[in-house]
């Protein structure tokens, strides 16, 4: 048994899917020109973010619903920084320094696995501190769709290569991502595509480039098993130099099929014409992908993906019919733009359906560096201790079923393929009860490292309510801000309590609040300790209801 | 003298004939000498059931100082209880009940029910939220304390929760709170000791419980989804289902429409279910009396004798299912409230926040009585006048970890923040009442101060018999504010003046304390 298959067996079994009785839309693509208010931003913003801030909440609803969406696809490919040396303190590196990035110095075996870990916490940071754009979501929907497995890599400049890559096509032309992760070095490893020669070939990458990269297995995706076959020759040559920096993608036309390939009916008997020059290996790929995005096939498999990744996993008829189809459509039209794709999603009268929302159980990453967001904790600012915390952020993820970078295998997480649970395989007998321990300690006791304390701070979220000294406001704006639909007042009056408990009247929140605001007040600081406690109780209570795992 | 010395002569039959607020001492001397003698340290099965009462309660009102009643009746004829109306306890004169609490009455006098007079702490505070923590956490007025004062006990208790819990040995939850939310009183170091159950804003709404309908929507087919996975979960979901679905109601005492009975009414079930949590916490709402709390016309009815008939009729009852169930030596049950409230009542037939107050312990592992003497009504009161503080509540608590879940000191002294408190004679197994019995035959007086009001000076005389004494002034908030005697005095008569300059004039109240014992009279400066 390999790791990935170990790996999958570990997962426990979702329970059985419960009989469909619930109301579904069918809405389609029209543009959405209903009103656009706090709710309909938090939506948008719950789906799109991994976290949302109190204000981003404010700041989108403060928009139109155009603006909003045009302002969440304004994306960048650049990064603040780049992972770093973290370990160094402990065992030096005699080729980075600590506290500088390695992914330009050369390998060294002895430091890979803490590389491996330093790329993993810096992409778990990129979740956590992200801007308000849809680019980490999307950075995580295309290493779900087209994976890799860091730890199979020989170097971890590798890693960070391809995961370069995916941002810097991440929002860009789906086509040019999946041609340049075709013969990205980490892919040619992950998939075998190094060993992929003419005398003996290997249809791994091939297989999967079409099952699971681009057509996928549908029903109307009847490639054939020669087909599989063709494609893999097509790619035969190919290989790493690991003496690069970063290593690269090297061509080798000796184990080049230089011969035609010959493909089925389902991709009108195309005959791929063998090259023989060191330009081969390239040419012959953008015939394959010619041929392969020639397929409406393709754009329907995508948007499928896409669906279930941003609004709901239940592909019923009418939605395959309102909007799986024309949105493929409008994804083959515009060339396989991604981000003109999203820009028609979410704008439409589909995704703000009040039938559409809080459906999507949060994946790990969306419930822990989410978290870190929503609650704006500060970051320490030392190597070595920004990292451990990192990196505990990152294995509560692999604890609780994502460990990012390493999928279970190269069909990316069962939540978002494996029908009929779903995302509801996040959910087990282990990840719920620790999904709440994750909130509980964040909220109460924090992650403590080299002498800091990573501690949710609800005070400084709380202040930016909008009228945190009433308790009835504060309770709203709370659970607006948490919770993606609507609670009953006896769940209100509940929350409420916590603020004034036994009924107290209400300004003895008002008046604990405003102390609690006024440095200079001679009950400043037992305010302060006696607000922060019932906040943390409030959020608490709000964390572990069972909405709180919805988005 | 000494413990070894009052067992031996207890043990061979020479009893002592002194009372303690009419109690017969027989009565702590009659607790069993093998219990006593055998005693060992560290926990037992016991239960010790928290009844939160939020909003600050009216002691006055509750448990009624009949000797002070001319003076009261000044203070606050527009809530006063009428004297013919006050059920009388026992055989006692000079302290009864509220008229609607005729429950705990019966309670008391089938010895299960003690009362501690006055308890609170140095230096009170008014807000409900602020008072509310240093009774959950235990800490002193000015303190901060992230934990409880169960969660520290419980954390010793669970080593390392929640990691591996449950497990053999430890298959139950270590607290439970019936409620919106596990309060301050149950974190322990790390994370919070106690559960909470039954409420709707909660997760795991285990027994009895009940959530939002789910909506008719995707989002609600989710929901609905992971509602059942929290219920499966949960690690202690199965032992608590169980606990409940093993044991049922037997007492047909439970009122409808009381909440507080209908969370007793869940804790009867999963004690004699065989749930071995020690820790139950409990609440009912309302007690902020600010307007209103009696009812014009008949003072004995309206808002604050509803929520005392309500408490006083869940805790009957609860106490009759106990003793159904064949538990009830098992179970202990104490009221508290972040505070009591002001001596004089306001002007919307209400009272303020006030200080300390009485507080109830329940149960057949109590010893009957009344500890401490009624709080000293002054003959003019301002508003600013409150009852002080006759015994801590930390005494309470010390005497509830040692006697009821027989810690050793060193470990009530850990779960008190590493504070030492003279634990009081509440339990049977009370070891303090025969330790201190020197301090119980001695005399201790307290004479009244010269000249009373005074300006200037004043002086202060007490008797002790010898020994270590305090003798202490307060202000009307209950703050001390000078220390007039304190350490090891001869046995006589001893004196003390004080300057009393720079004091405001108005109510002031004096103390002598020697042991477990305090005596407290009022100086009015003018």
């Amino acid at each position: 048994m390999d790791r990935k298959e170990f790996l999958t067996l570990k997962r426990q079994a979702a329970p059985t899917q419960v009989a469909r009785t619930e109301r579904r839309t069918s809405t389609g693509l029209n543009t959405y020109t209903g009103a656009f208010g706090r709710k309909e931003a938090m939506h948008l913003l719950r789906r799109t973010l991994f976290g949302t801030k109190v204000q981003d909440m404010k700041d989108f609803s403060g928009k139109t619903m155009a603006a909003a969406v045009d302002a969440l696809l304004t994306t960048s490919t650049a990064v603040p920084n780049e992972p770093i040396n973290y370990y160094g303190k402990t065992t030096a590196d005699p080729n980075v320094a600590y506290g500088s990035s390695w992914i330009n110095a050369p390998l060294d075996f002895n430091f890979n696995f803490q590389r491996t870990m330093s790329l993993k916490a810096w992409w778990w940071e990129r979740a956590a501190r992200q801007p308000s754009t849809i680019m980490e979501k999307m950075v995580l929907f295309w290493h779900n769709l087209i994976p890799i497995g860091a730890l199979d890599q020989p170097d971890a400049r590798m890693s960070h290569a391809y995961l370069k890559t995916v941002r810097q096509n991440a929002m860009g032309n789906f086509k040019s991502l999946v041609k340049a992760l075709s013969i990205d070095p980490a892919m040619l490893v992950y998939l075998n595509g190094r060993y992929n020669t003419k005398t003996a070939p290997d249809e791994n990458y091939a297989r999967e480039l079409m099952e699971l990269f681009t057509l996928g297995k549908g029903a109307d995706s009847k490639y054939t098993e020669d087909d599989v076959k063709a494609a893999a020759r097509v790619l035969t040559g190919w290989g790493i130099n690991i003496l690069t920096t970063p290593p690269s993608a090297t061509f080798t036309l000796s184990k080049h099929d230089i011969t035609n390939k010959q493909f089925s009916a389902f991709f009108n008997n195309t005959v791929i014409t063998g090259r023989n020059n060191a330009n081969a290996g390239t040419d012959e790929l953008d015939d394959l992908l010619n041929m392969i995005f020639a397929q409406t096939e393709v754009a329907k498999f995508i948007c499928r993906k896409l669906y279930k990744y941003f609004v709901y996993y239940d592909i019923t008829p009418d939605v395959e019919t309102n909007v799986i189809a024309p949105l493929a459509d409008h994804f083959r039209n515009n060339n396989y733009d991604i981000k003109s794709l999203l820009d028609k999603l979410f704008k439409s009268e589909h995704f703000f359906d009040q039938l559409n929302m809080g459906c999507v159980i949060k994946d790990p990453t969306s419930h822990l560096a989410g978290f870190c967001r929503q609650f704006e904790l500060d970051y320490p600012t030392d190597a070595e201790s920004l990292y451990n915390i990192l990196i505990y952020g990152r294995a509560f993820g692999q604890a609780i079923m994502q460990d990012l970078l390493d999928p279970p295998n190269v069909a990316g997480w069962p939540a978002w393929y494996q029908s009929p649970q779903y995302l509801r395989s996040w959910i087990s007998s282990d990840s719920l009860p620790k999904r709440n321990q994750f909130t509980d300690l964040m909220l109460f006791v924090g992650i403590k490292r080299g002498g800091n304390t990573f501690l949710a701070d609800t005070f400084k979220v709380t202040k930016q309510f909008s009228n945190p000294s009433n308790a009835d406001s504060l309770v709203a704006d709370a659970l607006e801000f948490l919770i993606p639909m609507e609670v009953s007042t006896t769940q209100i009056a509940a929350l409420r309590n916590i603020l004034l408990p036994g009924g107290i009247p209400a300004y003895n929140w008002s008046d604990e609040w405003t102390q609690a605001n006024d440095p200079g007040h001679a009950n400043y600081a037992t305010a302060l300790a006696s607000a922060k406690f019932k906040l943390q109780i409030l959020y608490k209570s709000i964390m572990n209801l069972a909405e709180y795992q919805l988005s | 003298m000494k413990r070894r010395l009052f067992l031996k002569a207890a043990a061979a039959g020479s009893m002592v004939p002194v009372t303690l607020n009419g109690m017969s001492l027989r009565a702590y001397a009659h607790s069993p000498l093998m219990q006593l003698l055998g005693r060992r340290t560290g926990s037992n099965d016991n239960v010790l059931v928290l009844i939160q009462l939020n909003g600050g309660n009216d002691g006055l009102n509750t448990v009624i100082p009949l000797d002070q009643y001319s003076n009261l009746s000044k203070a606050r004829s527009n809530v006063l209880i009428p004297d013919t109306k006050v059920l009388s306890l026992g055989g006692i004169t000079g302290t009864g009940l509220h008229p609607a609490m005729t429950g705990l009455q019966g309670l008391y006098n089938d010895s299960l029910l003690n009362i501690v007079q006055d308890v609170g702490y140095p230096n009170p505070n008014f807000s409900h939220f602020r008072s509310t923590d240093i009774w959950m956490s235990g800490s002193e007025s000015n303190e901060n304390w992230t934990t409880g004062w169960m969660g520290r006990y419980l954390d010793a208790q669970f080593p390392g929760f929640p990691t591996g819990y449950p497990k053999t040995g430890a298959p139950d939850p270590p607290a439970i709170q019936i409620g919106a939310m596990v309060s301050l009183a149950m974190m322990g170091p790390a994370v919070s000791m106690g559960m909470a159950i039954s409420d709707p804003s909660n997760f795991y709404n285990l027994v009895n419980g009940t959530t939002d309908p789910v909506p008719n929507s995707p989002a609600g087919r989710e929901l609905a989804f992971l509602r059942v996975m929290a219920n499966q979960t949960n690690e202690y979901a199965t032992v608590i289902k169980n606990a409940a679905s093993k044991a049922n109601n037997i007492s047909t005492k439970y009122p409808t429409g009381n909440s507080l009975a209908d969370q007793l009414k869940i804790v009867a079930r999963l004690v004699k279910g065989g749930l071995k949590t020690q820790v139950y916490m409990v609440s009912i709402g309302g007690f902020d009396t600010h307007s209103q709390q009696v009812d014009n016309s008949d003072h004995s009815i309206g808002a604050h004798a509803t929520l005392l008939k309500n408490v006083s009729d869940a805790i009957t009852a609860f106490q009759d299912d106990l003793k159904l169930m064949g538990i009830q030596d098992k179970v202990a049950g104490m009221t508290f409230s972040e505070f009591g409230r002001r001596i004089m009542s306001n002007g919307s037939v209400g009272t303020d926040h006030g200080a300390a107050a009485p507080l109830m312990v329940f149960g057949t592992g109590v010893q009957r009585g009344i500890i401490g003497a009624n709080p000293t009504i002054p003959g003019t009161v301002t508003v600013n006048d409150n009852v002080p503080m006759q015994y801590d509540f930390r005494q309470v608590y010390a005497s509830a970890l040692q006697d009821w879940f027989g810690l050793s000191k060193a470990e009530v002294k850990a779960a008190m923040g590493g504070k030492d408190f003279n634990t009081l004679p509440i339990f049977k197994a009370n070891p303090a009442g025969i330790e201190d019995f020197a301090d119980l035959v001695s005399r201790l007086h307290l004479y009244d101060v010269y000249p009373n009001p005074a300006h200037g000076e004043a002086n202060f005389r007490f008797f002790t018999d010898g020994g270590n004494v305090e003798l202490c002034l307060f202000d009307a908030l209950g703050n001390q504010i000078r220390t007039l005697a304190s350490g090891k005095h001869s046995r006589g008569e001893h004196q003390v003046s004080c300057n009393l300059n720079g004091l405001r004039p108005g109510n002031y109240f004096y103390q002598l304390s020697q042991g477990n014992r305090k005596t407290t009279r009022v100086l009015v400066v003018n």
